[in-house]
């Protein structure tokens, strides 16, 4: 079959799944909506279809992005618009057949919206939310919307399209310049221009060349790449069979984290049908060009994210990044051969590139950072998920607009951008436009796309301490500013959590950043103070009160602070003296109840189990001393 | 077991690039890595054992202790951090009567933490062997944990 047959064969099915005369229902199946409960309200519409003998389809579809209200349905009835319903359960779904599959009613009080042309009396359209009105979908372009296991849902929706154009119509070098033309920058966080990345590949010398795709997503606070794999898993494939024929080479590796199982068996299921439809293996597309794609289960160490360890852990080694001077990937990598390695975004991003052109890309963003940016949106915000906005968007517009500012009527304070080796950003720089180059000046990085917001509630020197904890555990160990510095670093922030910080410790945790950042072999270590000298950058004052007053303004830290029962509020239920685990409450039933500070563990369970009617613990910093109890 | 071994490996005689798939295939049928079983990869492959431990100990998914029948993983990652993730371990580890690392005296449970399991949006969240938890609360823990007993 020629691609065009192929592609008139997909777009038939498509049409006839969307313009058919049998509704269409949409169950939003990734990770995030599992973990929602997907997968018993796919079973509760399988059921009430099959009871009350209505006809329609039902497909799994990936991730739309408003992760806050999965699990999400969206539904198509012949002639309106899809109809989008959030935080659907069981219950709602025998409600939802009986009024707006077999009535009319849509139900507007269970919708997020609609989508698509058309409206429906009564429901607000999804694209004219302040949520989604600053949003453009491009690498999101397709997740939520076709069924991930099914090749022809992606090939009608120009799917593979790039890859016949670049194989039919153009050479290595013509793909390289359109790469280069858009300004597409590694969207794995460091920014790298991707077209001169794939250039050095095609220029360097040596064979076999390798293409490798990093979907080792390990940033706590990012799952985009999880959701681009389980939404539109050949938006990858496409785009390193591309990066294939660009550089020269015959063999991908996909590095994906072992954690991810649900991406993993959707890559597998997507590379066995691009094999049968001839987009992988021999002779591809009827040309000489061939190649294959394997899977790699990372086994688990942070540091794999960067380029070096990551081709050494393929290899069967220990994945420590090489000393300097390190050679490029593009001419020392896999294999200690030619290696073209981008992240998953970057590969997502190429067939559209080559389909629509470099203009197109650049269209949107700013003139340094081109396109999109696609950011998990997590913490302490309303609409917490995944979004993608043209570079340049401001923080404000993201946490307030799109995220819906901050939850529970909190207070904002700070924004983690990058991950591990990215920064704190406080409210004064909330209309710093997002790009690579205002991040890093910032003091953030851009990175992998974790955005994650705090509130007053949010302690940022133990923020600070958390995430150097983290540092701690996955630096490889192998050169000794990253290895001692970043324990050093943990232990000083531990001390000042503890209350036992002294003022001197402020110029060390300053000194000791710069030596890591200025001594460590690799990007994780030359970032790993990131965090650390945000904090102390943005939130000193916090520093202080740790330090001078013994007081944690977040009352977050257990050693700074105690809890107290209000005696005008405890009406003596017991409830907290029973659920504590040291038995440190006491009180007759029907009286103000006590705790005995000097047995008290700071667990705050009595705080989490006093009916909120009362509410009547406190939680107080600095801490209130241990009376000693007097002899009687 | 050392039949099983021995058939497990067969395939990758001398693949000395295959070690971390063969660890991870060695860990899923066995639960866990133990010392012959070790020794008999560095054998197989041609590598020598200091390298096949280098590589086992060197990253996260690997185990050289026998486990529960199901793992309870707390996530850590930022978003459960900011949203109470400590509280959802210290609540685990009460409920199971074990701290980090550690396996429940009936063998039903090992308890670790994972860096994220990228439903950030969820947070805090665990995951019980391929299941997540989501939006959790520390009384939901011991709920979750007394709903899986009663089954």
């Amino acid at each position: 079959m020629t691609f065009a047959e192929i592609q008139e064969q997909a777009k038939k099915e498509w049409d006839e799944l969307l313009n058919g005369q049998k509704p269409q229902i949409a169950v939003g199946t990734a990770t995030c909506g599992r973990s929602a409960g997907a997968m018993a309200v796919v079973k509760a519409f399988e059921d009430g279809l099959a009871e009350k003998k209505v006809d329609a389809s039902i497909r799994e579809v990936g991730c739309i992005g408003p992760c806050y209200a999965e699990p999400l349905v969206n539904i198509d009835k012949p002639g309106k618009p899809t109809l989008c319903f959030k935080n659907v359960n069981p219950d709602m779904v025998t409600e939802i057949i009986d009024a707006y599959l077999l009535g009319d009613d849509p139900l507007p009080q269970y919708t997020l919206g609609t989508l698509g042309q058309g409206e429906i009396k009564g429901v607000t359209k999804i694209l004219d939310t302040p949520s989604f009105k600053p949003q453009e979908r491009r690498v999101f372009r397709l997740c939520g919307i076709i069924d991930p296991t099914n090749i022809n849902h992606y090939i009608a929706n120009q799917g593979y399209e790039g890859l016949h154009k670049a194989l039919s119509t153009m050479t290595q070098q013509d793909v390289v310049d359109v790469m280069k033309a858009s300004g597409l920058r590694g969207r794995g966080g460091g920014g790298f221009p991707a077209g001169r990345k794939w250039e050095a590949g095609l220029a360097a010398k040596g064979t076999p060349k390798y293409v490798v795709c990093n979907a080792d997503e390990g940033d706590p606070g990012a799952f985009m790449d999880r959701a681009v794999i389980e939404g539109d898993p050949h938006s990858v494939l496409e785009g390193m069979i591309i990066a294939g024929y660009t550089i020269g080479a015959e063999t991908g590796y996909i590095y994906v984290r072992a954690e991810y199982p649900l991406a993993i068996r959707r890559l597998e299921r997507a590379i066995a049908q691009a094999h049968e439809k001839g987009f992988l293996g021999k002779n591809i597309m009827g040309t000489d060009f061939n190649f294959e794609i394997k899977i790699f289960p990372g086994a688990g160490a942070f540091v794999c994210g960067e380029s070096t360890a990551l081709t050494l852990s393929i290899e069967g080694k220990r994945g420590m990044p090489r000393v300097a001077p390190r050679p490029r990937t593009t001419e020392i990598g896999l294999y200690d051969k030619p290696t073209l390695l981008n992240n998953v975004k970057s590969f997502s991003s190429a067939p559209m590139i080559i389909t629509k052109g470099a203009e197109w890309f650049a269209s949107v963003g700013t003139e340094k950072s081109t396109g999109t940016a696609i950011f998990a949106l997590t913490g302490k915000v309303n609409n917490c998920g995944l979004i993608e906005v043209p570079m340049g968007i401001t923080l404000r517009e993201i946490i307030y607009d799109i995220g819906g500012g901050v939850s529970d009527g909190g207070t904002f304070k700070a924004v983690q951008t990058g991950g591990p080796s990215g920064g704190c950003l406080p409210a004064s720089l909330l209309d710093t436009p997002i790009d690579y180059d205002s991040l890093d000046e910032a003091g953030s990085i851009m990175g992998s796309g974790g955005m994650v917001v705090m509130d007053e509630k949010t302690c940022m020197v133990d923020v600070a301490r958390y995430f150097l904890d983290f540092t701690v555990i996955e630096s490889c160990g192998q050169c000794v500013p990253c290895r001692l510095g970043t324990k050093e670093l943990l232990e000083v922030l531990k001390e000042i959590c503890a209350g036992k910080g002294r003022k001197q410790d402020l110029d060390l945790l300053y000194e000791l950043s710069l030596a890591i950042h200025a001594g460590s072999i690799c990007g994780l270590g030359q970032t790993a103070a990131n965090p650390v000298l945000t904090t102390l950058r943005y939130f000193m004052d916090e520093y202080e009160a740790h330090i001078l007053e013994k007081r944690c303004p977040a009352k977050v830290c257990k050693s700074l602070i105690s809890f107290v029962i209000q005696e005008d509020k405890c009406v003596g239920c017991g409830i907290c003296a029973k659920s504590c685990p040291v038995n440190a409450i006491s009180g007759e039933k029907k009286k103000v109840h006590v705790i005995d500070q000097s047995i008290c563990v700071q667990c705050g369970v009595c705080q989490e189990k006093c009916p909120a009617k009362f509410s009547a613990v406190d939680c107080v910093s600095p801490r209130i001393k241990a009376e000693v109890p007097e002899k009687v | 077991m050392e039949d099983r071994l021995s058939e497990m490996l067969s395939p990758y005689k001398g693949k000395r690039d295959a070690l971390i798939p063969i660890l991870q295939k060695v860990q899923a049928e066995l639960g866990y890595l133990p010392d012959d079983a070790m020794c008999e990869i560095a054998r197989t492959t041609g590598l020598p054992e200091s390298r096949v431990f280098a590589v086992a100990s060197f990253y996260a998914q690997f185990r050289f202790t026998p486990r529960g029948k199901h793992s309870f993983m707390v996530c850590r990652g930022t978003a459960c951090h900011v949203r109470g993730a400590e509280k959802i371990l210290e609540e685990t580890e009460r409920a199971l009567g074990i701290v980090e690392g550690e396996t429940t005296e009936d063998q039903e449970y090992t308890l670790e933490t994972v860096a994220c399991i990228g439903c950030c949006a969820l947070a805090p969240c665990v995951m019980i062997d391929e299941d997540v938890e989501a939006k959790l609360t520390p009384k939901m823990v011991s709920e979750i944990i007394d709903r899986r007993k009663a089954k």
